[in-house]
């Protein structure tokens, strides 16, 4: 007997073809999957019961393990025990060599840029890696829907960049999933609260996990939020919270700061279960047992226990203070404040940022599945069982899209912050006589010209017919998809000859970078103007140079005297060493008297051609 | 004429439609398709239409219109789980025979 789920009105599949989507929180600790069932979205656990999935894959000459069990033999086989893919996914090897924190993996000396990890099951790449977490995670909500998913949702973090967005998207293909889109965790963490289906307005994410810690601030505008700004401390979590305790402990208890390993992991576990008690209790008792034998008893209070994190949470507001400084916004203007990750259970935690925003924080979903619960809802929405009217929730580019043109300048094709899926296109012509090729340079920025901006790709269109300047019309068009990345092509529109590119960077840009860029492009405004004002007048400069000589070659000797063509020659030069230089004004100048000197000439050469074409016709032909 | 639901049902559908926060009830129905001929229709109900029968069973409005209700009569609803998957089950007397997955049956 089937189990069927209550559909929205109308949203009835037929059987068999339920649309079953879920959305997966891929976490560098722990991963979790999610999915709406009549209605509600949760989380959904395994067999015994857990929800979260430890985000550890382990090789060993059984199979793969994953989870808990992999986690578990983290010590004992390290080097078959990958835990940290997260990190490592869609960077480059130069990039790991930057980590820099003792990874305790082999990594494999090669030619190609991504980086492969030694393991007993061959050399790894942490795409596939993660595919392994993905798989599992597929198969529990396959094993809880009684079907095939149709889709899934991936949270990635903001600041993930193009290449590490890739990367998430081709291990869900390895795993044999079809990826209705990435979406951003904090983005994902407003949905959960329905915060898109409000007003406009503006809102921060809390993000304090294990251990990392990220402030988004999300601007929601006509349905889509926006990232404004992004923070944190890479190296602050609740591991340290549970560090403050084990240290007041050993304190408090006379144990040196040398005592064994097993002392000291006794007593963050310890730390972490007092912790963890605290969010309810006001206070904690505790025993623990001395190296040298013997035990200690104390008792742990909330007020004692703030005075320890204090200095903590004191860091991740200056990180929040930070982040409303780079989005331009005071901590008043932002709407709601949203928990995400364990550590925002600490209630201390709580009552400060709700005091440095100036309002209660939202708490009241799980904020360890906050991400999943919001992924789960935009997997729901996109397998297509809502109806038409929902908001389907989109985001947006952060910096303009565009090639370079005559003289080094940018046209840009896709403005920032045009909302994603989108497609653009713009004709383009060739600017020499009888030109057949076309280079086609992509790049990324807010600035003027090519060279201040960042390269994307490049490419070259063929096989142009050749025609006289201007003539021939190229059609260039920008596609970027629901994930962000940008797909270029060129075609010549008589003949239909065609390039492109695809473009997957393999180093993107950090959130601070673009933020960089952005402020350049305010900063160099006038700059930029006059270097575009410079540009144009070379470019029309040249135009003119070129066709000037191409008359002179085709007809200058047969229509023009010596001394007339000495003028035109002076004035020719004139213009080559005004375009040479780099005064626009003096480029204009010269151009009007080039213009001024050769009209005679040019009515000698209409009234030609216009004899040319008259002879011998008859008047009534006309 | 009466469709009932088991306790452990109705739960679950005033559980449902408090989370979704809107809604007057449930709507069971039939439609024509799937493998064995008629399938089973399971819906949040936001406004009635005019051919519906609602009937109240452990505190939860259930709708049926009234071509669906000839297939219907008699069926009770119970909420179930096998394995990690859970769901909602129909036991409907007028059923001659059903696909091998339940979804659809015919009469």
């Amino acid at each position: 007997m089937a189990l069927l789920q209550i559909a929205e009105p109308g949203q009835s599949a037929a059987p068999h073809e339920h649309r079953l989507a879920a959305g997966i929180d891929l976490g560098t600790t722990n991963s979790l999957v999610a999915t709406v069932r009549s209605g509600r979205a949760e989380t959904l656990p395994d067999e015994q019961g857990n929800h979260l999935l430890p985000s550890v894959v382990r090789y060993t000459d059984e199979g793969v393990v994953v989870g808990e069990a992999a986690r578990r033999a983290a010590t004992s086989d390290p080097l078959n025990t990958i835990a940290s893919a997260k990190r490592l996914i869609g960077r480059g090897v130069g990039d790991i060599k930057s980590l820099g924190d003792g990874l305790p993996y082999e990594f494999v000396e090669q030619e190609s840029a991504v980086p492969r990890i030694r393991t007993r099951a061959g050399d790894l790449s942490p795409v596939e890696v993660s595919a392994e977490i993905l798989r599992v995670l597929a198969s529990r909500a396959e094993a809880t829907l009684g079907g095939e998913l149709s889709g899934v949702v991936i949270t990635v973090p903001a600041y993930f960049d193009d290449a590490q967005r890739q990367a998430t998207k081709d291990a869900a293909r390895l795993a044999g999933l079809r990826v209705f889109r990435l979406l951003n965790e904090p983005t994902a963490a407003a949905v959960a609260y329905g915060l898109d289906r409000e007003a406009d307005g503006i809102h921060a994410i809390y993000d304090l996990g294990g251990g990392t810690f990220d402030i988004s601030i999300l601007r929601l505008h006509k349905g889509v939020f926006e990232v404004m700004a992004t923070g944190g401390d890479s190296a602050l979590g609740g591991d340290d919270f549970d560090r403050m305790v084990a240290q007041w402990i050993m304190d408090q208890a006379g144990i040196a700061d040398d005592a064994g390993h097993v002392t000291l992991r006794t007593l963050m576990q310890q730390a972490r279960e007092a912790k963890e008690a605290l969010t309810e209790a006001g206070s904690v008792a505790l025993t623990v047992e001395l190296p040298g034998g013997g035990q200690w008893r104390g008792e742990l209070d909330r007020d004692t226990f703030d005075e320890l994190v204090d200095p903590l949470i004191r860091k991740t507001i200056g990180a929040c203070r930070r982040a409303l400084r780079d989005a331009g916004i005071t901590a008043g203007e932002v709407r709601e404040v949203v928990m995400v990750g364990g550590s925002t259970r600490v209630p201390r935690v709580r009552e400060r940022v709700g005091e440095f925003f100036g309002r209660p924080v939202l708490a009241d979903i799980d904020p360890d599945r906050v991400v999943a619960v919001g992924a789960a809802i935009q997997a729901d929405v996109l397998a297509g069982n809502k109806p038409e009217d929902e908001l389907l929730l989109l985001d947006v580019i952060p910096l303009s899209l565009g090639l370079e043109t005559m003289g080094g300048l940018v046209e840009k094709i896709i403005p920032r912050n045009t909302t994603i899926p989108v497609a653009r296109a713009q004709e383009f012509t060739t600017f020499k006589d009888g030109q057949t090729a076309m280079a086609v340079h992509v790049v990324q920025g807010e600035r003027e010209l090519v060279a201040d901006c960042r390269s994307l790709a490049r490419f070259e269109l063929r096989g142009i017919p050749p025609m006289v300047a201007g003539a021939a019309r190229i059609r260039v068009t920008f596609r970027v998809d629901a994930d962000g990345l940008l797909n270029v092509e060129a075609e010549e529109l008589s003949r239909g000859v065609k390039a492109e590119v695809t473009v997957k960077p393999s180093y993107g840009l950090t959130d601070d970078e673009i933020a960089g860029m952005l402020r350049a492009s305010f900063e160099h405004a006038e700059e930029d103007m006059a270097a575009r004002q410079l540009a144009e007048s070379r470019v029309e400069g040249e135009r003119v140079i070129e066709a000037l000589r191409a008359a002179l070659a085709a007809d200058g000797d047969e229509l023009l005297n010596a001394g007339e063509r000495d003028r035109i020659d002076a004035a020719l030069e004139k213009l080559v060493a005004a375009v040479a230089g780099d005064d626009p004004r003096a480029i204009e100048r010269e151009m009007k008297q080039v213009e001024k000197t050769c009209e005679f000439y040019v009515e000698r050469r209409m009234n030609t051609s216009i004899r040319q074409a008259m002879a011998g016709k008859r008047l009534d032909e006309f | 004429m009466a469709i009932t639901l088991t306790e452990a049902a109705a739960d679950r559908v005033r559980a449902f439609l408090a989370n979704r926060g809107k809604g007057i009830g449930v709507r069971l129905g039939v439609k024509t398709s799937g493998c064995s001929g008629m399938a089973y229709v399971i819906e949040f109900v936001d406004e009635l239409e005019e051919n519906d029968e609602v009937f109240e069973d452990h505190g939860v409005k259930l709708v049926v219109d009234r071509k669906s209700l000839v297939y219907l009569d008699g069926t009770e609803v119970d909420y179930g789980k096998e394995g990690l998957n859970e769901g909602f089950k129909f036991s409907n007397p007028n059923a001659k025979a059903a696909c091998g997955c339940g979804e659809s049956f015919s009469v």
